[in-house]
């Protein structure tokens, strides 16, 4: 009886210290983030482009990663949502329960998931030459927008397979069709989670610098054509450290933290934006 | 719909049709939505093998996976060395990412009271949120000097043999990446246990617990076995996410080049890093872009797979619990 009770003890102990490396290891992240980005940000870093000579230490800012990553996330959320939701919409209204199909396009969104966006990157290049293009900004929407395909339809998935069959029963007996329905009803019943999915692909598109190394390139200028290349802020502060001056670096540690704030902010907005849209849910 | 009651009886057929056939166009679209997701796992593979086509013409794929010379100059494009270097960083992370999260799900899952659960699953919902490159960051600062000035010193030299001994005092090495990966693969495999261990019906744990088993003998005995597929899944879906994980790796293991890796202090360079590293100079070098997108052709078709086989057992026991 003892020797359980010890055992159990143990392996108590052994948990909790798991659990609290696995907590503290964020509290980690954010504790270092911060304490080594606060000294080095000033407001120039943030309303400035790079001047001359700026990775050599010299005057400027990070506004151009900044913007860049902004529009580029914009932009390949926007056309990741506009082919999720047609898809999500197939599988959960014009598909039977447990239709052969949707199981294969939905264990297909799971692989697609967990493909590593170095891929996506090589696969965006071989488009972008395929198609024509330069690295710029159009490639590197593309490209991101595919990396965060899965996981906006498969996050908006999950949602709409949380609506009540009663309601799409309801709508159908009134007699309107299923895309009635769908566009209607379900959409604005689901609405709280597919912002917050859409709000979860977004930090994961301006998060991610290996998938747009080679396609959205990199340029000291803000973003403005289609066309040109794009700097975003992942690779910003990767090129920033990668340099062997210290208040360069520095810079890299202030880049750093303004990404990880706009991360956080991403997710605290989604939580806000989820619980402010509830009120039109039929419950 | 009062409104309607009044037309002539033409105009609502033709009011229905139009609706029928918008419905009927959009389940059109829809598919061929859905087939593009379908296809675009073929298009990948096709294409980058469309692009590594040369390199295969003049050397075998034997050739290119076992050999270990990379002169890209010399145009010898031997992958070998990345490939180990790849399965050594991946091999660290897990030792140290798997009892860590089976040991928090088991936490989560099975003893903390529901506060400290609604505490601790957002937390790490963040931890998967948060951006490779800050990963590599935090590496850089807290990591790096950590190996450099306390594990590296210490280990090797209490320990001056396989795989301690090394002669790289720079912090930046395959442990390094190794530890800074773990963390990264924390979130996948512990939210997937907590959710396997979920599926295991309730009435097993109470009748051990009935039986006079203790709480930890119950998740040993039956909660454990019960969710022994899912976890490898588990473990499966943390391994393929480790094995492409790049610029955290490409910040903080080295990448340096000198064969297979021999100490966990050593550099290493992983496959994923060669890719991103090649951004510049691959279309200088003839067949090197070649060689470079077979690199991503086989990581592609590792993850995939690895992926296939993790959520495949995921799905087996869902339909079994069903």
């Amino acid at each position: 009886m003892n020797k359980r009770k010890i055992e159990e003890n143990i392996f108590k102990v052994l948990m909790v210290f798991s659990t609290f490396i696995v907590v503290g290891s964020l509290m980690f992240i954010f504790v270092t983030i911060f304490l080594k980005g606060l000294p080095a940000l000033n407001l120039n870093m943030l309303i400035k482009t790079p001047q001359g000579g700026y990775y050599l230490g010299k005057e400027g800012g990070i506004l151009n990663a900044i913007l860049g990553s902004i529009v580029l996330g914009i932009g390949a959320t926007i056309l990741a949502f506009m082919i999720s939701l047609p898809v999500v919409f197939y599988l959960n209204l014009y598909l039977k329960k447990n239709a052969k199909f949707a199981f294969l396009v939905r264990f297909f969104l799971d692989v697609l998931w967990g493909i590593p966006s170095i891929v996506y990157g090589a696969f965006g290049f071989m488009v972008m030459l395929f198609l024509g293009l330069q690295a710029s900004l159009l490639a590197g929407i593309i490209t991101v927008s595919l990396l965060i395909l899965p996981i906006m339809s498969r996050s908006i998935d999950e949602v709409l397979k949380m609506v009540p069959f009663e309601l799409k029963e309801t709508s159908f007996a009134l007699g309107s069709t299923r895309l009635e329905t769908a566009l209607n009803v379900i959409f604005r019943q689901a609405l709280p989670g597919i912002l917050t999915a859409t709000l979860i692909a977004f930090g994961r598109g301006i998060s991610d610098a290996a998938s747009v190394l080679f396609t959205a390139g990199f340029t000291d200028y803000l973003p403005y054509s289609l066309f040109k290349p794009v700097a975003t802020l992942p690779l910003a502060i990767f090129f920033q450290l990668g340099t062997p001056f210290p208040e360069v670096q520095e810079r890299g540690y202030a880049s750093a933290l303004v990404l990880t704030v706009i991360i956080l902010s991403i997710s605290v907005l989604s939580r806000i934006l989820s619980k402010r849209f509830t009120k039109h849910i039929i419950k | 719909m009062r409104a309607i009651a009044y037309c002539p009886p033409s105009s609502i057929m033709k009011k229905m049709n139009t609706r029928k056939l918008k419905d009927a166009f959009a389940k059109k679209l829809m598919f061929v939505f859905c087939l593009f997701i379908l296809s675009l796992a073929f298009l990948m593979v096709f294409g980058l093998y469309q692009r590594s086509k040369p390199i295969l013409a003049i050397s075998s794929l034997k050739n290119l996976l076992f050999v270990k010379t990379w002169h890209p100059t010399l145009g010898k494009f031997g992958l070998a060395s990345f490939i180990a270097g790849t399965f050594w960083v991946t091999l660290l992370a897990l030792i140290i990412a798997v009892p860590l999260s089976i040991l928090t799900a088991i936490f989560i899952s099975e003893y903390a009271p529901k506060r400290i659960r609604d505490f601790i699953k957002p937390i790490i919902d963040l931890l998967a949120g948060i951006s490779p490159v800050i990963y590599g960051v935090w590496g850089i600062i807290a990591i790096v000097p950590l190996v450099r000035d306390y594990l590296m010193p210490f280990l090797s030299q209490k320990l001056p043999f396989f795989p301690f001994a090394s002669d790289n005092y720079t912090g930046f090495s395959a442990l390094t990446a190794g530890i800074v990966l773990a963390v990264m693969v924390f979130p996948i495999i512990i939210s997937v246990i907590e959710e396997v261990l979920r599926t295991v019906p309730f009435e097993i744990r109470e009748a051990s617990l009935a039986l006079g088993a203790t709480k930890w003998q119950t998740v040993k005995y039956t909660v454990l076995r019960k969710a022994r597929p899912g976890i490898i899944a588990a473990i499966i879906l943390g391994l393929s996410r480790a094995f492409g994980e790049t610029m955290a790796v490409l910040m903080v293991a080295g990448c340096d080049l000198h064969g297979f890796p021999k100490s966990i202090f050593d550099t290493a360079y992983p496959l994923p890093a060669l890719i991103a590293n090649t951004y510049g100079e691959m279309m200088s070098i003839p067949l090197y872009d070649s060689a470079v997108l077979l690199a991503a052709l086989l990581l592609l078709v590792v993850t995939a797979l690895f992926n296939m086989l993790g959520w495949g057992i995921l799905l087996h026991i869902e339909r079994r619990e069903r």
